[in-house]
């Protein structure tokens, strides 16, 4: 090669060098990380069940930044996407991709909790900053909690831990408990055994069935034997509307209140139909919280992507405004970590869900709402918890 | 359990049996007849569920939809027949799983395309919606009953079907000797298209009926394709009586093992299942 260099050897190692300093291989970290955009990736569902999730998520942090001025502490972005498709077997891989390949300063994502123990898993090993637009699982601000991992959504047990006081103050003191037996269903289930049995309730019997079955008649039936003054449920998605339909045609809607985890009801009120009518659940959003904030971001919103948001879109806006906050505090220089967590640690975020903070474990401490479903809509009836913060049991920040 | 909430246990168990022998059926049907391991059945399931949801949005009427939807799958299946399933008889049943993992696939990039990935709901018809109170806090929805009832029925007609007409007894001599039964002038071809595009139909149907309590979903088909393996496998592969009296067993260890024991019931079924290839191992009703 060196003693008789040809002309086409030449031209083909003339054209990898210049796309390898196109795409960044050739400089130093320390330039990129500083002179350079700041390299921001998405890891979520862009196929699949949840597709419709990732698009939410996406879109609300890029309309957070975009209102901005499209900028972090002054430095233009350069946007990376990786689709995780929910699976939790190339979990680890995509998160490489972004983090090794790609080189991001902040990896975005995720919404299925499998698929976020994966990132979690490269988060912590490579030092990126991880922030979480949704995935519940506890361990990630729990157990394994990590100076570089934010989450702004919520963890699984939050939503249910304001449940069984709202229930209680309802009258109804003794429940039946019913999910699937898995990994978010028990910790939902956590959350509301704790907040019911101290608000003074007594859970009758504890229900389930392995995930994803979908055949509930046979606990429906044990269920109108029990008798309960109530059901609380962890629902989500096809399944959700299942549920609330069996539970209605099997005649127990209007004798024997259903509640549930928000999520119960979230993009499952046109399936489920009648039968969802009255459903209660807590959430940390929800529809008609009539504050200038929420107005503002529902129709900004609905303007720029022609479509509603709903509770991913919030929680991936709220992704981007602690971005910014973090990124303002340290004028862009991402390297800078130290000053970055903090600032993202003592952060209020102006949400849309209403104002919240970062716990000492680096999930939110937020409101939780009681909401009923009324038409097609979650309509918000109140507040079912001021500020509930996780328990962050475990964590040692 | 006293002895009325036992009685309804049963009739749920019963209930799902039924649903889960309709989509066995077709399944054991194509595997028996044509011994093709078709792994996309469930996306038939799938397919039937859509259908219904769409065409009776469409037309206005669910009964309307579920015979339209019944043509079209028909229709449908003697398409994938003659296109790619007819070319894979002979081949190894690794190609075949291989191919019918494939179509798993490419159906769910399909229903992605032509109806998105939302859930959505289809309500019972108007006639069926009502429900009957069997205690003071629990009735029994009558389109259940419908249910069990098109399963019964169907379960009927493809048992005359195939023991009392002539052309059941040309799909039994096919699946019994392939070659000598077309050495005797019969259209071979044709009956495997007819067997195929049958069992395509009874997941459909399954599908249609069972879409206004299940939902439509993505992935619906998967959920529904190992009980329906479970289920043949038990029965003995290829036994459409097998997989009927599987399906009842099935039915009633799923529903019992939930309110008795369920921190296991997730497993219970395969239990059973692991228990009958132990001492049968070509399941209950080899043909």
């Amino acid at each position: 090669m060196h003693t008789n260099p040809n002309r086409r050897h030449v031209l083909a190692q003339g054209a990898a060098l210049m796309g390898a300093t196109a795409s960044g291989l050739l400089l130093p970290q320390h330039v990129l990380a500083q002179s350079g955009k700041i390299r921001v990736g998405f890891m979520l569902p862009y196929t699949g069940t949840f597709a419709q999730l990732g698009v939410a998520i996406e879109n609300g942090v890029r309309m957070a930044i975009n209102e901005q001025g499209g900028k972090l502490g002054g430095r233009e972005i350069e946007w990376f996407k990786v689709d995780d498709e929910s699976e939790p077997s190339k979990a680890i891989e995509n998160a490489n991709k972004l983090v090794q390949r790609d080189k991001v300063d902040v990896l975005i994502g995720t919404v299925h909790s499998g698929v976020q123990m994966g990132i979690h898993r490269v988060a912590r090993e490579s030092g990126v900053l991880s922030l979480i637009p949704n995935a519940g699982v506890h361990m990630a601000t729990r157990a394994q909690c990590a100076p570089n991992v934010f989450r702004a959504s919520f963890t699984n047990s939050q939503p249910t831990m304001a449940l069984g006081e709202a229930m209680v103050k309802r009258g109804h003191k003794k429940a039946v408990w019913i999910t699937w037996k898995y990994a978010a269903g028990d910790e939902a289930y956590e959350g509301f055994k704790e907040s019911y049995t101290k608000a003074g309730g007594t859970i009758v019997k504890e229900l389930g069935l392995p995930f994803p079955n979908v055949e509930f008649q046979a606990l429906l039936t044990e269920i109108a034997a029990l008798k309960p003054d109530a059901v609380a449920c962890f629902f989500a998605g096809g399944g959700a509307a299942k549920f609330m339909k069996d539970y209605a045609a099997a005649g127990l809607k209007d004798k024997i209140p259903l509640y549930g985890s928000g999520f119960l009801t979230e993009g499952t009120i046109e399936a489920a139909g009648p039968a969802a009518e009255g459903v209660l659940s807590t959430l940390h959003y929800g529809d008609g919280i009539d504050t200038k904030r929420n107005n503002e971001f529902r129709l900004n919103y609905a303007k720029t992507f022609k479509m509603q948001p709903d509770v991913y879109a919030v929680q991936g806006y709220d992704t981007g405004l602690l971005l910014i906050q973090g990124a303002n505090a340290v004028k862009g220089d991402l390297s800078k970590k130290a000053d970055l967590y903090k600032a993202m640690e003592g952060a209020t975020i102006d949400s849309p869900r209403g104002k919240w903070t970062m716990s000492k474990a680096h999930n939110p401490v937020q409101d939780i709402y009681l909401r009923q479903v009324v038409g097609k809509e979650n309509k918000v009836i109140g507040v079912a918890a001021k500020a509930l913060a996780d328990s962050g049991a475990g964590c040692r920040l | 359990m006293d002895f009325v909430n036992f009685l309804i246990q049963l009739l749920n168990s019963v209930q799902y049996g039924l649903l889960l022998f309709m989509l066995a059926a077709g399944l054991t049907l194509i595997f028996g007849i044509m011994g093709v391991v078709n792994l996309a059945h469930g996306s038939f399931y799938m397919l039937g569920a859509y259908l219904a949801w769409s065409l009776a949005g469409m037309l206005g009427s669910f009964t309307l939809a579920i015979l339209v939807g019944t043509a079209l799958s028909v229709a449908f299946g003697l398409l994938l027949e003659k296109v790619l399933f007819r070319h894979f008889y002979h081949r190894d049943h690794l190609d075949q799983v291989l191919l019918t993992f494939g179509l798993i696939y490419v159906f769910e990039e399909l229903r992605s395309m032509l109806w998105g990935d939302d859930v959505h709901g289809l309500q019972v018809p108007e006639a069926l919606s009502a429900s009957i109170p069997l205690t003071d806090t629990l009735s029994y929805p009558v389109y259940r009953l419908f249910m069990s009832g098109i399963c019964l029925l169907l379960a009927l007609g493809l048992y005359l079907l195939i023991s009392r007409t002539r052309l059941g007894m040309k799909i039994r001599a096919g699946a019994f000797n392939h070659e000598m039964t077309e050495a005797l002038g019969v259209n071979i071809k044709l009956i495997h298209a007819v067997v195929f595009a049958l069992g395509v139909g009874l997941a459909s149907i399954a599908g249609m009926i069972a879409a206004p309590v299940s939902s439509v979903y993505p992935n619906m088909g998967g959920q529904v394709l190992i009980m329906c393996f479970v289920v043949v496998v038990i029965g003995g592969i290829g036994s459409v009586r097998g997989a009927l009296i599987s399906a009842l067993l099935v039915g009633l260890v799923d529903t019992f093992g939930k309110v008795l024991l369920p921190q296991v019931s997730g497993m219970l079924v395969y239990v059973l299942m692991a228990a009958v290839l132990l001492y049968k191992p070509e399941g209950l009703f080899k043909q």
